[in-house]
């Protein structure tokens, strides 16, 4: 495991270097994005090398599942001019890293790219379910390319196609949503007897489920798919209790794991249990000069005194810009820490989330679990340590400056107090 | 400077009032309200929350 001393490691300056001439990125995403822009905005004039392995400049995953499968706009993040100009980078698209040799270089294809310093931004993959997910009519959703996937076939089966989504989970639901509009009539299967437990915790994550059967959509919990087969007129989901669901389209959400596999065997510290970059609290990972932000990094989030490995959109963009000022600024690094937010659209209700949902109780404070308006608080050891909310946009940054405060519970509950006196429009 | 948002990006997301209460608020609607809609010229909580929207909704222009 790493070590959480406060001393400078001998990495502030690796191969005697006074200072980084080097930096190089992999993963051309959001937290490697965030990464280059920081670099620059703090005077650094060094090399700066970006490797992703997507054909694609970098654009922004959340619409993937909501604006963009509806049929709009991918949304860039940043233009080529911008990129190659302005952040003067040295860019490598359509480029995947496959190893890593400490002190030499970041294998690309035939070359070994040379680094003094090193940032891993290569996010998370699609799960692997087994070998169904080859049929013809299944698919994940991560990539845009993924998505231009998905788009095309809904709109093919389109209105009255049966769509089968395997996975209650966010991106999951946000594609069953998307396809009851588009006017498929839409099965969600899902292995948990409540979805979104690891996120939301149980008594969210039913309530939130309660928003599928409300909306026509219809989810089927604790049950396991173990194959798909088609004949030359229909597609089936085939379930390990015999059942099968008809289907024209399936899209898998069943959660990402960390993108390492080729880190595998470098000396970077890896978990045991789901493979992502063990760091410290600084994003140092267990490599000298070799630090790791986004989805793939697992640090001590001090605001917690937890481990966590989070996989949305506020970390990957808060963590890349910090885990790169104290890659080329070590002499003033800081600590990165950061009360978790994220938000999902489901049948234009907003769904918002706060904190951690590992509580030893939840209260809804405002609304109920059947309603489509409601505040729940999450508590732990008497502190306020997370929020879910439905259709509250104005709440959820109030409450997020609340969580692990000294008095946040109680700061919270009049919070909620005050405004469910006030009508509701 | 004046901060000026696009509101036909603007998805309320609220990332922007989590970096910058004094200037931004989303309301009960899920509309982004300016607290203040001036700002000194650079003031780098603002510039953080502009360039920190994930829909690029958020700019500002000096006066
Ligand atoms: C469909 C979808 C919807 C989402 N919706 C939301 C939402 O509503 N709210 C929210 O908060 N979060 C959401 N998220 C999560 C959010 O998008 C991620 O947390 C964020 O993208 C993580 O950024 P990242 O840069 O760490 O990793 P990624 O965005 O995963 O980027 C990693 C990049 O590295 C590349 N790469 C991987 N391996 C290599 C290699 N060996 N060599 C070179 N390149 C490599 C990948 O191809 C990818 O381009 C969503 C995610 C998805 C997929
Ligand atoms: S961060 Fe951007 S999209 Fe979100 S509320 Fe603020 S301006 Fe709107």
């Amino acid at each position: 495991m790493t070590t959480n001393s406060g001393h400078p490691k001998a990495d502030d300056s690796p191969f005697g270097c006074p200072e980084a001439r080097r930096l190089v990125v992999v993963g051309a995403s959001l937290a490697g994005l965030r990464a280059v822009e920081a670099a620059r905005r703090s005077g650094y004039q060094g090399r700066i090398t970006l490797i992703g392995d997507e054909m694609h400049l970098p654009y922004d995953r959340p619409p993937l599942s909501k604006s963009f499968l509806a049929g709009g706009d991918p949304t860039a993040l940043a233009t080529e001019q911008r990129l190659l100009h302005d952040l003067r980078v040295d860019l490598r698209l359509g480029k995947r890293a496959i190893g890593l040799r400490p002190g030499e270089g970041v294998v690309v294809g035939g070359e070994v790219v040379p680094y003094d310093r090193l940032l891993i931004a290569t996010g998370s993959a699609p799960r692997d379910v087994g070998e169904w997910a080859a049929h013809p009519a299944v698919h994940s959703l991560r990539t845009l390319d993924d998505a231009h996937h998905v788009r095309t076939v809904l709109d093919r089966v389109g209105r009255g196609g049966r769509v089968v989504v395997v996975g209650g989970g966010f991106i999951g639901s946000e594609v069953a949503c998307v396809a009851l509009d588009a006017g498929a009539s839409v099965t969600v299967l899902e292995g948990a007897s409540v979805p979104l437990v690891r996120a939301v915790g149980g008594v969210v994550g039913a309530a939130l489920a309660g928003l599928h059967g409300r909306h026509g959509v219809e989810l089927r919990c604790g049950v396991r798919v173990i194959g798909v087969r088609s004949d030359d007129r229909a597609t089936q989901v085939l379930l390990a209790d015999g059942d099968f669901v008809p289907a024209d389209l399936v899209v898998v959400g069943v959660g990402a794991v960390p993108a390492t596999q080729w880190l595998v065997g470098s000396g970077v510290d890896l978990d045991p249990i789901d493979s992502a970059v063990v760091c410290d609290e600084y994003l140092r990972t267990s490599l000298p000069g070799v630090y790791a932000a986004g989805d793939v990094a697992n640090w001590p989030n001090p605001v917690f005194g937890a481990r966590m490995r989070l996989e949305n959109w506020t970390n990957a963009a808060e963590q890349g810009a910090r885990a790169v000022l104290n890659a080329l600024r070590p002499a003033s690094r800081q600590a990165y820490g950061t009360v978790p937010y994220f938000w999902s659209d489901w049948y234009g209700h907003r769904i918002q989330f706060v904190g951690t949902a590992d509580a030893d109780s939840v209260a809804f404070v405002s609304g109920g679990p059947d309603e489509d308006r409601f505040v729940a608080l999450f508590e732990r050891a008497g502190h306020l340590v997370g929020a879910a909310t439905l259709n509250e946009p104005g709440k959820i940054m109030k409450l997020r400056r609340m969580v692990a405060t000294e008095d946040g519970w109680d700061a919270a509950v009049s919070l909620c107090a005050r405004s469910s006196r006030e009508p509701v429009t | 400077m004046r901060i000026v948002v696009d509101r036909e990006r603007c998805s309320g997301i609220g990332i922007c009032e989590s970096l910058d209460p004094e200037h931004f608020e989303i309301d009960d609607n899920g509309a982004l309200v300016l607290v203040s809609e001036t700002a000194d010229d650079g003031d780098d909580t603002v510039m953080k929350a502009v360039r920190a929207c994930p829909a690029v909704a958020l700019s500002v222009v000096s006066e």
